[in-house]
């Protein structure tokens, strides 16, 4: 019995708290303690699960006893502790602004009381997702988030959320069936959904339908992503949905996505096979969407934008497929994660202090309330790459990796890497300059809420008329929260990226995987790493 | 691997319709197309199961070659689920699309649509006319300039839009 027998609970208590909060669903205030407390025992289970990976190495749990490759199996590594306790704690913290809303306004008129059990469901799936080791149960891991997450982002069914629902679901149920159509294919050619056991057949199979199974996964898993040509979908569903909501999508699903991308390159097809034309995508995904966040004057798009355009950052990780750029990756996921969220999050509190989220609405934040402009300032200039954020530490790790790697499409991405920089700062700054810097009477069609509020209301204050408090303590809490564990990634810059690095180790080096979920006497495929070296020099 | 061809053929036609209602701007039948999708490829999953056997009951005395292989199945049977539950949500949208907007049809996003069509003139960047936005009036400017000609490269246009 060793100890990640209980990894499965990190689906199963979300999913509990799910079931427990929708029956108790006429009692908001149960149904808000249920899960906060059902997420707080989820992330210390999973810190737990993390610190025995970290020094029992990769473990595998076989659902119900069922022998691997016949049974489910789970199978917690470095990589995926380290996601499942990043992803946890941006979700509670994310829960807790949420609840702080719900207090706020009152969550009477709005259906708001479904929110708490999906909510949960989403993190479960998440969870699963991240669990897996089985690619099925990895679709089914994403159907979970992705059923969770159609409710949520048509919360309320208001026009502009249902207009951006439809987008959504529709895109995100055709990504799921082209994955379960590579499943089917993957299942036809080998007889295996186990992930471990198809990174050793996977390389007997002739290199066409080896290439045809490769780019099926990864375009199911880039329109997941966001990679650029199949992004369209993101800047222009997520900004219509509640704060929180974004919040939630921006951080994980995105991330949920770049997670299978990566098990798919390292796992199940390593070699550089794809790596050139995911090099490409990077970059225009970078470039592309960077200057797309530039056209725009509201911030929860403009958000969405460089949402997408820093994924390329991870893809560039991923696609040098070396221990340096795959550790920055993984280093870049966790930074980013954290560093979305806490944005998305400030803005709901923007939205709710300027009464608007556009940048032509909102100014003379800064003077109007210190404290949100100290929670934008920091998260932004992270997410910048500004010296000595975590943001930066993981661009510089990425650029080192490019250019040890060499190659002129690793000094193309470079480039644009510093370039995608260059040009957040600028859009990012548009937003400092205009919306918090500027005197309100400035803003070209000033927001009533923003002239109306008393000038000297800080926190927790009462707006004179309404009887909304304008930023709750519960919301301005969690949101510093989050900044606070942001700029902890860069204190623990050290350690954490000497995690990261032996993940990468450990993912290129693949039997300790294989070896966790067949046995000790698997046959171990030649490991990607030596042969990718001696490519590279 | 022996395949049914006409399991093929259906599957084929399933997914040529699936695609071509996908392409429409009807909600409707864009519902209808992803219900195509997904059942094309409920029977891509029959087929990986291979030829027709015996239900896989266990029986000591039948050779494990005559079984049908069972996970296919199981798969099929989880993905019917799941498209049921998509095809339930989407429908509950469409009928509120219809609610809202008394249209079954895709709508665009009207804040793409204006960043689009906004021009490239920004008012604060490109005015001819500076906008004064800071907390120096322009006439403070203006005396600085007098007191020492040329250090500050100000056009000093009377009532430029200062205070």
């Amino acid at each position: 019995m060793n100890i990640a027998s209980f990894a499965p609970l990190a689906v199963v208590l979300p999913i509990l708290g799910a079931a427990l909060t929708f029956l108790l669903i006429r009692y908001t205030r149960a149904q808000r303690a249920v899960s906060i407390a059902l997420l707080t025992l989820t992330l210390m289970l999973e810190c737990w699960l993390l610190a025995s990976v970290w020094e029992g190495g990769t473990t595998a749990v076989n659902i119900g006893g069922w022998l691997p490759p016949w049974g489910i199996v789970m199978v917690v590594d470095q990589f995926s502790s380290l996601m499942l306790v990043v992803s946890s704690a941006v979700s509670l913290a994310v829960l807790i602004y949420a609840t702080g809303q719900g207090m706020a306004d009152g969550d009477r008129d709005a259906p708001v009381s479904i929110f708490h059990p999906t909510y949960l469901i989403l993190v479960a799936g998440v969870s699963n997702a991240f669990l897996s080791g089985d690619l099925f149960n990895l679709y089914v891991g994403f159907e979970i988030l992705l059923t969770a997450s159609y409710v949520l982002i048509t919360l309320g069914g208001t026009g502009p959320r249902i207009r951006a629902g439809v987008t959504y679901v529709v895109v995100s149920v055709v990504s799921s069936v082209l994955f379960l159509i590579a499943i089917a294919m993957i299942y036809g050619a080998t007889g295996t959904i186990n992930m471990a056991d198809l990174a050793i057949k996977l390389g007997d199979l002739d290199q066409g339908t080896q290439t045809l199974l490769h780019v099926m996964l990864l375009v199911a898993f880039g329109i997941k992503a966001a990679v650029f040509p199949l992004s369209f979908w993101l800047p222009d569903s997520y900004p219509t949905a509640p704060a929180p909501v974004t919040a939630v999508f921006a951080g994980l699903l995105t991330k949920v996505g770049v997670y299978a991308m990566v098990r798919t390159e390292t796992l199940l097809f390593p070699g550089d096979a794809l790596n050139a034309p995911l090099m490409v995508a990077a970059l225009l995904t970078m470039v592309v969407g960077i200057l797309g966040a530039l056209a725009q004057s509201d911030i929860k798009r403009l958000l969405s934008f460089t949402l997408v355009s820093h994924i390329g950052y991870m893809v560039f990780g991923l696609a040098m497929s070396t221990v340096a750029g795959l550790g920055a990756a993984v280093f870049y996921v966790a930074h980013h994660i954290t560093i979305q969220t806490s944005l998305f999050l400030v803005t709901g509190l923007i939205e709710r202090r300027g009464g608007s989220s556009s940048m032509d609405r909102v100014a003379g934040l800064a003077k109007l309330s210190p404290v949100l402009a100290v929670l934008f300032f920091i998260p932004a200039m992270n997410l910048a790459g500004i010296p000595p954020f975590s943001g930066f530490l993981g661009k510089l790790g990425l650029l080192q990796a490019g250019v040890e790697l060499g190659t002129p499409l690793a000094y193309a991405l470079v480039v644009g890497g510093v370039l995608t920089s260059l040009l957040t700062l600028l859009a990012i700054a548009r937003v400092w300059n205009r919306a918090f810097w500027r005197k309100p009477s400035d803003a070209e069609h000033p927001d009533p809420v923003l002239l109306a509020a008393p000038e000297d209301s800080a926190t927790g204050d009462r707006a004179g008329r309404t009887n909304v408090t304008l930023l709750p303590r519960t919301m301005v809490g969690s949101t510093l929260g989050l900044v606070v564990f942001g700029v902890a990634l860069t204190v623990f810059a050290g350690p954490f990226f000497r995690v990261a690095d032996q993940s990468a180790q450990q993912m290129l080096d693949r039997s300790p995987y294989i070896q966790a979920v067949l046995g000790e006497n698997a046959p171990v495929p030649p490991a990607a790493l030596p042969e990718q070296q001696g490519d590279g020099k | 691997m022996s395949v049914n061809l006409t399991l093929l053929t259906v599957m084929g036609a399933l997914y040529a319709c699936g695609i071509y209602l996908l392409l429409e701007r009807s909600l409707t039948r864009v519902l209808l197309g992803l219900m195509l999708l997904a059942n094309a490829t409920n029977l891509l999953l029959l087929a990986t199961g291979g030829y027709a056997g015996l239900a896989p009951i266990f029986n000591k005395d039948t050779p494990a070659g005559d079984y049908n292989d069972p996970l296919p199945q199981a798969l099929i049977l989880t993905s019917i689920v799941i498209s049921f539950a998509v095809t339930a949500f989407m429908l509950g949208i469409i009928y509120r699309t219809w609610v809202l907007a008394r249209q079954d049809e895709i709508q665009d996003d009207a804040e793409d649509r204006r960043v689009a069509e906004t021009p490239s003139f920004d008012a604060e960047d490109d005015a001819v006319i500076p906008v004064e936005t800071s907390e120096f009036p322009l006439a403070m400017i203006k005396a600085a300039a007098e007191e020492q000609p040329g250090s500050l490269n100000v056009d000093p246009r009377p009532e430029g839009g200062g205070e």
